[in-house]
C-alpha cells in the first residue's frame, strides 16, 4: 500500500515526529511503500542540520536522514513554513541572501503542492502533530 | 476507495476534507491550514472544509487584528468562493456550545449536525487536520 | 474509518469530539498522550466504555508502556504496537488525526 505521512511538529517538543518516525518505520518494515514524508507548520524543524542533542537522547533529525538513506525516502519541507522558521538549503539561501543554510541531509524543499499530491497519489494519509 | 473515484482530464479527483478545529491567531495552524486549503485548489480535486471545536472561531465576523500586529486573513474564507471551494461544512454542536449563530459568521455555510456531519467525513478519501 | 486520538482527554476535547463524530463501526486509536483514555479508574472510563459498544477502540503499546499504564488497560481496549498502527491504516479507507 501507498502511504503519505504529514508530520506537523518540530522534534523533542511534541511527540510528533517521533510518533510519525516509528509508524514510518513500521510501515517500511511491513513492505508498504512510504510515498513521502512531509513537514509541516513547526515540523520543518525536523530538517536541520544543526540539531545537537545530548548524546544519551536520540538524534531525531539523523534518524530521519538515515531512515531515507535506507529506504530512498522522499521527505519533503514546506518552502513556505520553512522560511518563516529560518529553515534553508543552499539555493534558497542564495536566492534570499541568507549567509547559511542548514537543511540535513535526505531532506528537500519545495511547495505545498506536494502534500496535496501526496493526498491524491496516496491510498493513505497520515498526519501527525499537537 | 480508488475504485469510487471519477477520472477528470486523466486525473483522480478525489474528496479532500480539511478539518479545522483550532482558533486563530492563538496557534498558526488556522492561518497555514489556509494556505493548504488555497493550494489543493490548483489540483481540480473535491475539496471541502469542516470547522469543529474551536475551528468555528475562525469564521467569527469583525476580526480585527491592528492592534496584535498579525494579519488579519478572515477575509480569505470569503474568497475561496473564488477558488471554486464553497463547500465549508460548520458543526452545529460546536457553533452553539460557542454561543454562536449562523449570522455570527462572515461566510456563507452549511450547518450540519453532527450526525450528518459525521457521514460526511468518513466518505473523504482523505483528510488533512490542524 | 479510523480515528487517531493523541491528547489526553483530562488536557483536551479530542477524544470526546472524536467520540461525538466518530460512526458506529468506527475504529479509535489513541496514541501519545491519548493512550490515558484507555486506562481504568478515572473519570473517563464509563465515557470511553460506553462508546465500546459502536465503535472498536485501541491502543499504542509503546506510548502506554512509556508512561506506566499498561497494566491498566480497559477490558474491550486492544493494545497494538505500531506495526499494529500500520495495519489499522491500511485496513480502513480513510483516517483523520484529532490533532
Amino acid at each position: 500500500m501507498k502511504i503519505g505521512v504529514l508530520v506537523n511538529e518540530g522534534p523533542y517538543t511534541h511527540e510528533a515526529s517521533d510518533s510519525a518516525y516509528n509508524f514510518t518505520k513500521a510501515a517500511l518494515e511491513k513492505g508498504h511503500e512510504i510515498y513521502r514524508v512531509f513537514f509541516y507548520h513547526d515540523g520543518v524543524n525536523n530538517s536541520t542540520r544543526l540539531t545537537e542533542p545530548p548524546r544519551d537522547d536520540r538524534h531525531i533529525v539523523n534518524r530521519w536522514s538515515e531512515l531515507a538513506k535506507q529506504y530512498s525516502l522522499d521527505l519533503v519541507v514546506c518552502i513556505a513554513a520553512a522560511q518563516r522558521r529560518g529553515i534553508m538549503d543552499e539555493n534558497e539561501a542564495k536566492r534570499q541572501g541568507k549567509d547559511a543554510h542548514n537543511i540535513a541531509e535526505g531532506f528537500r524543499i519545495s511547495g505545498l503542492g506536494q502534500l496535496v499530491e501526496a493526498g491524491i497519489q496516496c491510498d493513505r494519509l497520515v498526519t501527525f502533530g499537537d | 476507495m480508488s475504485d469510487e473515484m471519477d477520472m477528470e482530464e486523466g486525473g483522480v479527483v478525489k474528496q479532500f476534507m480539511f478539518v479545522n478545529r483550532k482558533a486563530p491567531y492563538g496557534t498558526i495552524y488556522a492561518l497555514e491550514g489556509l494556505e493548504v486549503v488555497l493550494i489543493s485548489a490548483a489540483f481540480e480535486q473535491d475539496v471541502s472544509m469542516a470547522f469543529i471545536d474551536d475551528g468555528v472561531y475562525e469564521l467569527k465576523k469583525g476580526q480585527d487584528t491592528k492592534e496584535l500586529g498579525q494579519k488579519n486573513f478572515s477575509p480569505t474564507y470569503r474568497a475561496l468562493e473564488g477558488y471554486d471551494i464553497e463547500k465549508l461544512y460548520v458543526e452545529r454542536e460546536s457553533m452553539e456550545a460557542r454561543g454562536l449563530t449562523e449570522d455570527d459568521l462572515l461566510v456563507d455555510v452549511v450547518v450540519m449536525d453532527r450526525a450528518e456531519l459525521a457521514a460526511k467525513m468518513a466518505e473523504q478519501d482523505v483528510l488533512i487536520s490542524f | 474509518m479510523l480515528h487517531i486520538v493523541n491528547k489526553s482527554p483530562y488536557e483536551r476535547n479530542s477524544l470526546e469530539s472524536c467520540l461525538r463524530l466518530a460512526t458506529k463501526g468506527s475504529a479509535v486509536l489513541l496514541i501519545e498522550d491519548g493512550v490515558y483514555g484507555a486506562t481504568k479508574g478515572g473519570n473517563f472510563e464509563g465515557k470511553v466504555q460506553a462508546a465500546m459498544a459502536d465503535v472498536k477502540v485501541y491502543v499504542l503499546g509503546p506510548d502506554l508502556s512509556a508512561r506506566g499504564m499498561a497494566d491498566r488497560v480497559l477490558d474491550g481496549v486492544s493494545v497494538v504496537d505500531y506495526g499494529g498502527f500500520v495495519d489499522l491504516v491500511a485496513e480502513h479507507s480513510n483516517c483523520q488525526s484529532w490533532l
